[in-house]
């Protein structure tokens, strides 16, 4: 891997007492595809939510970029704890998707596209409007701008997640397991529309994902993440059809058949 | 007599017809004490909510001593001292407005626990949503979370403004002339009590009554999932 644009350096989480990310490393290329697999509680989300700037980390460097995430560099290069506007600026490179949609449901479709662009990025209303039209094209919904959230199917509510924060031109997309709320018959249609933006744009992706299949397509890399660090990475090939560790191979029996 | 109007003791119903329009005179002192300090408890709730969700120990902690101060103390303590000491200290108000000074300042503490109750239900999922699309913490308070938190404020703050009204008659004690004391007065007078409180009843039910159905009314109409931005 050339330049990473996320790179752990040792990271640890802690909640309270317990330790969910033990000094991690990992590190995801420019416009690489990855997907997180792994038991729950194993710290999937954390690594997302630790990036989108939700979690402060206890320990270690985050850096997206080559830029410290959690830190400022001051004179010296030494590190200090970043404040609000660095954060901030990070921030504007990430776009999150969440598994709940958490779409704004007093906004129309519409509104929820065009209000971080016009508010942050300070785009007039025309401009914005126009991009929104575009994404929700793209996503298969022009004929909804002007619903409200609470008037749409999930899969059609993720679809506007994934618009919404495309909306800010994001060097990375996160996404936390999107297709978990939904039922089994609207997961297709928002793999696909994920499955077409990974074409598309020349997009760096983080997925937290229980859906093998499609990670299998999908993913350059697929981790598994195991009590806080990565138990095995490789090819989705490697991954799915040879495993190395043991732990890997439960995980991934149990996961394809559910019914055992 | 009172407010220049005479009072007719012939018989029941001219009695009761001749201090209606004294007993409305204390109706609309008791409206308008009602709906001051319901204003008061609306500002100053406001500012006790912000005070205890500050991120300082040092401002929140006092302004939560406060709310319970506020809301664990009786009115009529709150009330005396407001009318009694506040003088001391070269502070002197009509005794109406220490009346709603004081029906505000208790309910400000019930006022500040709408406020924060309602931001706080807003899901946290919004405010996440709000931060990952780098919207200023501003902006999140007054498009997100404020839309989402107001069809649950209101009709709880609506319901106080009942309950405020019933507790204006506590003013009576600080000589202010609501309903209440205006009934008690013309009973003194006339020696005819039964009619004046029985009509003083009706008039607080029939208040009440309104004002519980404009809240409702308030509830129904407010969109569940917050005011619409289109
Ligand atoms: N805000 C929090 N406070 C306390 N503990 C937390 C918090 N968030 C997460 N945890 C704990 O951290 C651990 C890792 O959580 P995380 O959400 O990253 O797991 P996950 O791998 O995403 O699991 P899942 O597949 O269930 O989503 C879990 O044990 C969880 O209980
Ligand atoms: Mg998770």
């Amino acid at each position: 891997m050339k330049d990473p644009i996320i790179k752990f350096d040792k990271v640890t989480k802690r909640f309270g007492k317990v330790t969910v990310l033990d000094e991690l490393d990992f590190e995801v290329g420019q416009g690489e595809k990855v997907t997180i697999i792994g038991p729950s509680g194993s710290g999937k989300s954390t690594v997302l939510r630790i990036l989108m700037t939700l979690e402060k980390i206890n320990g270690g460097v985050v850096y997206v970029g080559g830029d410290p995430l959690w830190h400022e560099r001051r004179s010296g290069n030494k590190l200090v704890d970043a404040r609000e506007p660095h954060l901030r600026r990070m921030r504007e490179q990430m776009g999150m998707v969440f598994q709940q949609f958490n779409l704004f449901p007093h906004m129309s479709v519409l509104r929820n596209l065009t209000e971080a662009p016009r508010c942050v990025l300070g785009l007039s209303k025309q401009d914005a409007t126009a991009r929104a039209e575009e994404l929700l094209e793209m996503v298969g919904l022009n004929e909804h701008a002007d619903k409200f959230p609470g008037q749409l199917s999930g899969g059609q509510q993720q679809r506007v997640g994934i618009a919404r924060a495309l909306a800010m031109r994001p060097k990375i997309m996160l996404f936390d397991e999107p297709t978990s709320a939904l039922d089994p018959e609207l997961v297709g249609e928002v793999l696909n529309v994920i499955r077409s933006i990974g074409a598309k744009h020349d997009l760096t992706m983080l997925m937290v994902t229980h859906e093998m299949h499609f990670a299998r397509q999908f993913s350059d890399r697929v981790c598994f993440f195991d009590k806080g660090k990565i138990k095995e990475q490789g090819t989705p090939e490697e991954i799915f059809t040879a495993p190395k560790e043991e732990r890997t191979r439960e995980f991934l029996h149990a996961v394809l058949n559910p019914d055992e | 007599m009172l407010f220049g109007i005479e009072w007719d003791t012939s018989g029941g119903w001219a009695f009761a017809v001749s201090i209606l329009p004294i007993l409305l005179h204390g109706l609309w002192v008791t409206i308008q004490a009602t709906v001051l300090g319901f204003i008061i408890a609306l500002i100053f709730g406001l500012v006790l909510a912000a005070l205890k969700g500050a991120p300082t120990r040092f401002i929140a902690w006092p302004a939560k001593l406060v709310t319970e101060f506020l809301r664990d103390t009786p009115l009529l303590v709150q009330l005396f001292f407001l009318y009694y000491v506040l003088p001391d200290y070269g502070l002197v108000f009509p005794a109406f407005l220490t009346g709603a000074l004081a029906l505000g300042l208790q309910y400000s503490a019930y006022t500040s626990e709408v406020y924060r109750g309602g931001l706080e239900a807003v899901a946290r999922g919004q405010r996440e949503a709000a931060r990952a699309l780098s919207l200023s913490p501003t902006r999140t308070f007054t498009h997100i979370i404020l839309p989402q938190a107001i069809p649950r404020i209101v009709p709880a703050l609506g319901n106080y403004l009942v309950s405020i009204m019933k507790d204006v008659p506590v003013l009576s004690v600080v000589t202010v002339l609501e309903m209440l004391n205006v009934a008690k007065i013309i009973g003194d007078r006339t020696f005819n009590y039964l009619i004046p409180l029985s009509m003083v009843g009706g008039l607080y039910l029939i208040m009440t009554l309104i004002a519980s159905y404009g809240v409702r009314y308030l509830d129904t109409r407010l969109p569940k999932h917050g005011l619409p931005l289109k």
